[in-house]
């Protein structure tokens, strides 16, 4: 049977980065953490309800990373798409990057998603209604084709449209969860795609990857400077929490009207874009993919865009940025089945 | 009571990032604040402020007074004059125009509050864990000092998670009894990725006994500036068969006008190309190598193809939210 989320929560999801002492008031403004290094002794916790059972709790480093660790050990590559801005299509561009890799038969690819309070990777994969598998060996990864695996906290969900009222800890106790149990195997790619912001989430995924090594992140943006401005606010987590940042993607750049190919900024690049903002930064700038009302109605649908309109714009950009986000990584050869 | 100058809260909401809340927040401030109400925004999306940036108040900070924040003035209450495109399209000169004429449009007063205001530099991350942002969420609700205000809109991050807890928390104790707290604005796009992330928001404000004012339809179409041929760049209608489907009423749709995004960006004047008309009303033409940044921006507004379509919104919203507290 698979997990379900729904109340009484079966699995443990409380257990944040580790277990967390059980503590009589909840944790306040300057909390250090109650699974922290300092919890109980740092200044903060001076006259903190919470600080006897802080500090007289296990410390060390979480007993469950060498477990993740050990998990991921036979996944070659680990990429994050992140980007501080919603919407501006970090979940379409993870699908596509996915597709991209999969087209090549030689590659397994999985697409882990760790948004919780808003998945949107398994409609994307047309593969909404499915449910997670579970085996002595852990939680088996939803199959879209026979090298690319999914996973995500929809699978999990007893109703489609139900809300995840959760707060931070117990996200993090469910990303940690699916760190552990899936059984991704042997594979060549493994892409996270990420919520918007730089919260709770991030902070966790990162650090449970750390030392299972990740290769780098992808950053996704629109070109109008609203969107930068966040964008550039997550150049600064990556930066604080030494990520390394493979490159910029612009999204949504450029619309051509289906009517008379006129091309409209619809998200105008008044402060110069993501290039801009890349050269600025002194980052890669991947590419740039237009705007395709296609690209939308073939996530709705569940489709690749990819393997749909292969001559389009829109899908050479794709396959150009996807031979860029290759390149960064260090795969060697023709990474893309039907490269020229 | 630190919110007791506010006479009705509504929240802006959405499962989905990027399709448009604070976008539609400033519009419907701007909206509210051209019929004369006064308005104040709160900016709860603690990650990604973008309230400072549309409306156009980057550099400004927020001030420490005895007992709280003073929140930022984006215009004082004033009368301002009618703007030429108003009286070239008056030249029927009826009574009533006439009398607009002498009057002017009275706005009331706008102002801001978001953690943009308090970073200190723009491109700084802030990196929060759940606690933390409760804390600020709380420290929002209870440490403003706004003026008296008829409508206070809040903008809220993506999804339903510890902001968005710790807001109703807040708000559910704090305005216990009183019908300060009128609803939710639920924003979407059309697509079908997006609604379903949606349903998830509406679903959360069924759990949370907050009513849905309304859904709004973000991103419907975009108008070809050199054919003015509309196309469905996100697809069309999702959001009204949502609403149907949740029981909620349908606000209306908000196709795409680039000429917003030039004023919210570049503080341009919203200029259109001859002969377009948009609620009935004919736009203000574009004349070739003019263009005119003065002014404020909710003077800018009037003359922007959304206008119109927020005014019908936030008629609707007000005759729903006051007629509900006369009762």
């Amino acid at each position: 049977m698979a997990p379900s989320l729904e109340e009484p929560v079966q699995i443990d999801l409380n257990a944040p980065l580790k277990a967390a002492p059980k503590l009589v008031a909840p944790e306040p403004e300057h909390c250090p953490g109650p699974e922290s290094e300092q919890a109980g002794v740092a200044d903060n916790c001076a006259g903190c309800p919470n600080q006897k059972i802080c500090a007289s709790a296990p410390k060390g480093p979480d007993p469950d990373i060498p477990v993740i660790t050990e998990r991921l050990a036979s996944v070659r590559h680990k990429i994050l798409v992140l980007s501080g801005k919603g919407g501006v299509g970090k979940s379409t561009f993870s699908t596509m990057l996915s597709h991209a890799f999969a087209s090549n038969p030689n590659l397994t690819v999985g697409l882990m998603d760790t948004d919780i309070c808003g998945p949107s990777i398994p409609k994307m994969m047309g593969v909404e209604e499915e449910t997670i598998h579970v085996s002595a060996e852990g939680w088996e990864p939803v199959w879209v084709s026979e090298n690319l695996g999914v996973m995500s906290v929809q699978f999990m969900l007893p109703g489609r449209d139900d809300a995840v009222i959760w707060r931070g800890a117990k996200k993090n106790g469910l990303i940690k969860k699916f760190l552990m149990e899936v059984r991704w195997g042997e594979m060549d790619m493994l892409i996270v795609d990420t919520p918007p912001g730089t919260s709770d989430e991030h902070l966790s995924v990162n650090s449970f990857l750390k030392s299972s090594g990740v290769d780098g992140a992808v950053l996704v943006s629109t070109p109008q400077e609203v969107s930068l401005l966040d964008v550039r606010k997550e150049i600064d987590f990556c930066r604080k929490a030494k990520i390394p940042i493979l490159g910029i993607v612009e999204n949504m750049s450029g619309f051509v009207c289906p009517g008379c190919k006129h091309e409209s900024q619809i998200f105008r690049a008044s402060t110069g874009g993501a290039k801009r903002l890349a050269a600025d930064e002194k980052i890669p700038f991947l590419g740039a993919v237009p705007l395709d009302p296609r690209i939308g109605m073939a996530c709705d649908f569940g489709e690749s865009f990819l393997d749909a309109y292969p001559e389009s714009p829109a899908c050479k950009a794709i396959r150009h940025v996807v031979r860029r986000v290759a390149e960064e990584i260090g795969m060697q050869g023709d990474v893309l089945e039907g490269d020229e | 009571m630190p919110l007791e100058n506010i006479r009705h809260i509504v929240l802006v909401l959405s499962g989905k990032g990027g399709v448009g809340k604070s976008s539609i927040t400033t519009q419907l401030a701007l909206a509210l604040s051209l019929q004369g109400k006064s308005v104040g925004v709160l900016d709860i999306d603690l990650t990604g402020p973008s309230i400072p940036r549309f409306f156009g108040i980057e550099e400004s900070r927020v001030k420490q007074a005895p007992g709280g924040w003073i929140p930022v003035e984006v215009h004082a209450e004033q009368t301002l004059p009618l703007t030429q495109h108003a009286i070239a399209n008056a030249n029927g000169s009826t009574h009533e125009k006439e009398q607009e004429q002498g009057q002017g449009t009275h706005v009331g007063a706008l102002s801001c509050m978001s953690l943009g205001f308090i970073l200190p530099n723009r491109g700084d991350a802030v990196i929060w864990r759940g606690p933390k942002k409760t804390a600020m969420v709380r420290q929002f609700l209870t440490d403003v000092l706004w003026p008296e205000l008829d409508f206070l809109l809040v903008d809220t991050p993506p999804g339903t998670s510890d902001e968005h807890i710790s807001l109703l928390e807040t708000l559910l104790k704090t305005t216990a009894g009183t019908s300060q707290l009128a609803g939710a604005v639920v924003v979407t796009t059309p697509q079908a990725i997006a609604i379903s992330d949606v349903k998830k928001e509406l679903n959360f404000c069924a759990k949370t006994g907050v009513r849905v004012l309304g859904v709004v339809e973000n991103m419907a179409g975009f108008v070809c500036p050199n054919c003015s041929e509309c196309c469905n760049v996100f697809s069309k209608g999702g959001g009204e068969v949502m609403a149907t489907e949740f029981h909620v009423p349908f606000l209306g749709s908000v196709p795409i006008d680039p000429a917003f995004v030039m004023l919210i960006e570049e503080g341009v004047r919203p200029r259109y190309p001859k002969g377009t008309v948009a609620g009935g009303k004919a736009l203000v033409e574009r004349e070739e190598g003019v263009e005119s940044k003065e002014g404020l921006l909710v003077d800018k507004y009037r003359e922007c193809s959304l206008a119109p379509v927020f005014e019908g919104f936030v008629g609707r919203l007000v005759a729903d939210v006051e007629g509900r507290t006369r009762v």
